[in-house]
């Protein structure tokens, strides 16, 4: 299927389940008020202090966890709950668009899709839950049983929501599909785990204690989100610290402007097209911003920066020093390892050492040559021993894919 | 805790002899073993992975116990997870029983409070909201067991005076451990409820992962800490004779900036721009930095880029604030003869003004190849006779009066460039009470 058209598909769908649970729930009127308004506000409390930053897989935990719990409600301080799957989706959906206004003045964030997704998920467990609960199938299920059947929606729906998030990345990036899944389920085991405990827990606690339930627990759980948004936000002040010492390579005149940012950008790409997990991109792409930091320590700067002409002593003794400088600044000791062994023969070499020399090279070799030189460079790779052939070809791979000759990105 | 005090050793034994008499009732209560067990071992389990990812402290299985077993058995619920934990620090016996015997008395008064309100019926009815009360009480009685114990070996260990070593340390706990209190209850409720244990520990999982984010935050903000200072380390590697100049100008924009009132996060901001102000010196040649002798003016030039270079580098670091117009502007002068913009009086930004004071300051006072160190009077003399000219006044009567109160005492710096942090307090688990 081509990719627009599974974006649409996606998008449509949700749309229609949306419209369909709306119009149902005006007709026929609200029931339980009390539980509606509270799950409601619930919902919209998460989704007002949802986090637009990058690199942060869900972003509302606490209104993924009351929607989804809401979803599931089958009872309510000991009394039967009659709202249906129609008005279960209806609530998070208008919680979900109050919630997202503050959002949208900002403008940020990719709020279409974020609630695309919510609404298909709390859908799939409210469809699956409420109808065979309202005709009473789960009755034998009773005590720990039915708490671990809701467990088992939870897990069921987190797994398509997976699905959904991988395959609407897919849409937008244009990065392989599995990779991409495989990401998304190692996420469930954080995030994703957690959710899904709250979402049953909820559900339960409100139909031992009745609504009191919600703010008891959910003041754990909004410490829980703002514990992972301060981690975000660490993570993007440490990230730029890290594109700043990188930047004193070029600030000093050892190299070209942007050449860091470039090599850093084009090797996370080739590292997700050979399959590294998320942790080794990370580690991939701080060792490929300092992998020239060891120039800092020569008295007079090499041409241009240029170390791929350099005599492979001399390049492994620029490694070397540029890995003491990496060890010195507390990063990742993964980090040094690879700045340290760019310069060794390409079979001894762990793979993201392999992936930054070889990038650099195609970098410096491309980055004078002017129209065409990017397929004169990866010629040049091809035939030079140094560098390992299926990442010359990933690199390829990834220049012809994303029109990358010269990424701006970073 | 190299050379533990005897005071302190008679203050753990009469602590663990506390706890004892609390678990003595034990065999003549009715209690329901299985669900100790079960306790005890999620409780060591959780320990387990606290000291794998060196998380902070994790209270809810413990409170959960408070809120469902007799004080004497929930008192033995955290037993097995401290007794048998690796500690990793010597002396590890009276650490690790002064660590057991304190948390089986918190949560034996913890149950203790809760019980005598009348909690246990009301987790047993989930009568809300009237369980929260007996619940608060049992954390607050919780929290004050645990910060009066700390404080106390603080206060022998380290002879901080008591009532200081435990003030701070209860307002900073009350509010973590209320939050674990939450969970606790939920966890009691559920597990008395007919979904049983099963669904009462669900209520861990959010929590581990809260948890899990606050661990990893520390670990981040840690190496990032450590990123700063490479930075700072790579100017020291380039230019050898300001070894430490770096930190201590960063510690005396901090004075000044603490003595105009400035609020925390400003201080800190300002910290950052004394440490980064000569980062730009990393573009400036190697030869330039380490000549001898006089700089003919084209060398001079050279030298004077160093706060654009500076501000190139650091332009991007979105957290430094208004530390990238000091780093650029630095080297200003109020009747404008300074560079790289010659801008005059208020047109300098405030920042750039405190760590402009800061950084002669600290060349007056630190020896250099070419000559000995001033005395600190000699120093300020000529601040005040540079103050209007070159200097902000308010800055230099700022840095005066600071140094007036607090004395002048920077940071030691290793010949490796790795500053030396003050003394980390030995006492015990220190970190069980921090979050």
């Amino acid at each position: 299927m081509s990719r627009p058209l599974l974006l649409v598909l996606i998008r449509g769908s949700a749309l229609l389940v949306a419209l369909l649970s709306l119009g149902v729930t005006l007709w026929t009127g609200v029931e339980e008020r009390g539980a509606a308004l509270a799950f409601g506000v619930l919902v919209l409390v998460g989704e007002v202090a949802r986090w637009n930053g990058a690199g942060v897989r869900e972003a509302a935990p606490l209104g993924a966890a009351g929607g989804l719990s809401y979803a599931l409600l089958g009872e309510d301080a000991g009394r039967a709950s009659h709202h249906g799957a129609f008005q279960a989706v209806a609530v998070v959906l208008g919680a979900c668009l109050l919630g997202s206004v503050p959002h949208l003045a900002r403008g940020e964030g990719q709020t279409l899709d974020h609630l695309a997704r919510r609404i298909l998920t709390v859908a799939f467990a409210a469809v699956c839950f409420q109808p065979l609960y309202g005709e009473g199938a789960f009755g034998d299920w009773i005590g720990p049983a039915y708490a671990l059947l809701l467990l088992a929606l939870l897990v069921l729906t987190a797994l398509c929501g997976a699905v959904l998030a991988a395959a609407s990345a897919h849409c937008r990036t244009r990065w392989p599909f599995g990779p991409l899944l495989r990401e998304e389920l190692r996420g469930l085991l954080g995030i994703g785990s957690a959710v899904c405990a709250t979402g049953a827990v909820m559900a339960l606690a409100v139909a031992v204690v009745g609504l009191w339930a919600l703010p008891v627990f959910s003041l754990p759980l909004l410490l829980t989100q703002l514990s992972l948004r301060r981690y975000a936000a660490v993570r993007s002040t440490y990230r730029q610290t890290i594109d700043s010492l990188a930047r004193a390579t070029e600030v000093a005149g050892y190299t070209p402007s942007g050449h860091a940012r470039r090599v850093a950008a084009l090797s996370r790409a080739v590292g997700r097209d050979l399959g590294l997990t998320e942790p080794e991109l990370t580690v991939l792409e701080h060792a490929a911003l300092m992998h020239d930091i060891g120039q800092l320590s020569l008295v007079d700067p090499v041409p241009a920066g240029a170390t791929a002409g350099l005599p492979a002593e001399q390049q492994r003794r620029i490694a070397l020093l540029g890995g003491a400088v990496v060890r010195q600044t507390g990063v990742d000791a993964r980090v040094a390892v690879v700045v340290e062994r760019q310069a060794d023969p390409c079979r001894e070499q762990p793979l993201p050492a392999r992936i930054v020399r070889a990038v650099n090279a195609y970098e410096e070799k491309a980055r004078d040559a002017g129209p065409g030189g990017s397929l004169q460079a990866l010629e040049e790779l091809r035939l030079a021993a140094e560098y390992a052939p299926d990442v010359v070809e990933s690199l390829a791979r990834v220049l012809s894919r994303d029109g990358l000759t010269s990424p701006a990105m970073g | 805790m190299e050379a533990v005090p005897p005071r302190a050793r008679v203050y753990v034994a009469c602590v663990v002899l506390g706890a004892l008499t609390c678990l003595l009732p034990l065999p003549a209560s009715p209690t329901t073993w299985w669900a100790v067990a079960l306790l005890a071992a999620v409780y060591a389990g959780c320990r387990h992975l606290a000291r794998r990812n060196l998380a902070g402290p994790f209270y809810p299985v413990l409170l959960a116990a408070a809120f469902l077993l007799p004080p004497a058995a929930a008192a033995l619920v955290p037993l097995p997870g401290v007794l048998f934990a690796r500690v990793g620090q010597r002396p590890e016996g009276l650490r690790r029983s002064w660590r057991a015997a304190q948390l089986a008395l918190a949560v034996w008064a913890a149950s203790r409070t809760h019980g005598a309100l009348g909690g246990r019926d009301a987790v047993a009815a989930s009568d809300f909201p009237y369980a929260l009360a007996p619940a608060g009480a049992a954390v607050l009685a919780f929290c004050l067991v645990l910060t009066a114990l700390d404080g106390g070996i603080h206060a022998l260990v380290e002879r901080v005076p008591a009532r200081r070593a435990w003030q701070g340390l209860f307002t900073r706990s009350l509010a973590p451990i209320g939050v674990h209190g939450l969970a606790g209850l939920m966890m009691a409720v559920l597990w008395r409820s007919p979904y049983g244990p099963v669904a009462a520990l669900l209520v861990l999982l959010p929590m581990c992962v809260s948890w899990w984010a606050y661990a990893q935050y520390h670990r981040e903000r840690a190496a990032h800490r450590a990123t700063i200072r490479a930075l700072v380390q790579a100017v020291d590697i380039k230019d050898g004779y300001t070894r430490g100049h770096s930190e201590r100008v960063g510690q005396a924009s901090m004075m000044i900036a603490r003595e105009l009132g400035m609020d925390d996060e400003r201080v800190e901001v300002l910290r950052f721009a004394g440490i980064l102000h000569d980062v730009g010196k990393l573009g400036v040649p190697t030869r330039l930095l380490r000549k001898d002798g006089p700089l003919t003016p084209e060398e001079r030039r050279v030298i004077e880029l160093h706060p654009e270079y500076g501000h190139e580098m650091v332009r991007g670091i979105s957290f430094l604030g208004e530390a990238r117009s000091a780093i650029l502007h630095h080297h200003e002068r109020l009747d404008g003869s300074g560079y790289p913009y010659g801008l005059t009086g208020g047109q300098i930004p405030e920042s750039a003004r405190v760590v402009a004071v800061a950084d002669a300051f600290d060349a007056m006072t630190s020896t250099r190849s070419y000559r000995r160190a001033r005395p600190i009077g000699a120093a300020l003399e000529e601040l005040e006779r540079c103050a209007g000219a070159q200097f902000d006044p308010r800055m230099v009567t700022a840095l005066a009066r600071a140094l007036d109160r607090h004395g002048w005492h920077p940071a030691v710096t290793a010949e490796d460039g790795v500053s030396v942090s003050p003394p980390v307090p030995p006492a015990a688990d220190r970190e069980e009470v921090r979050r």
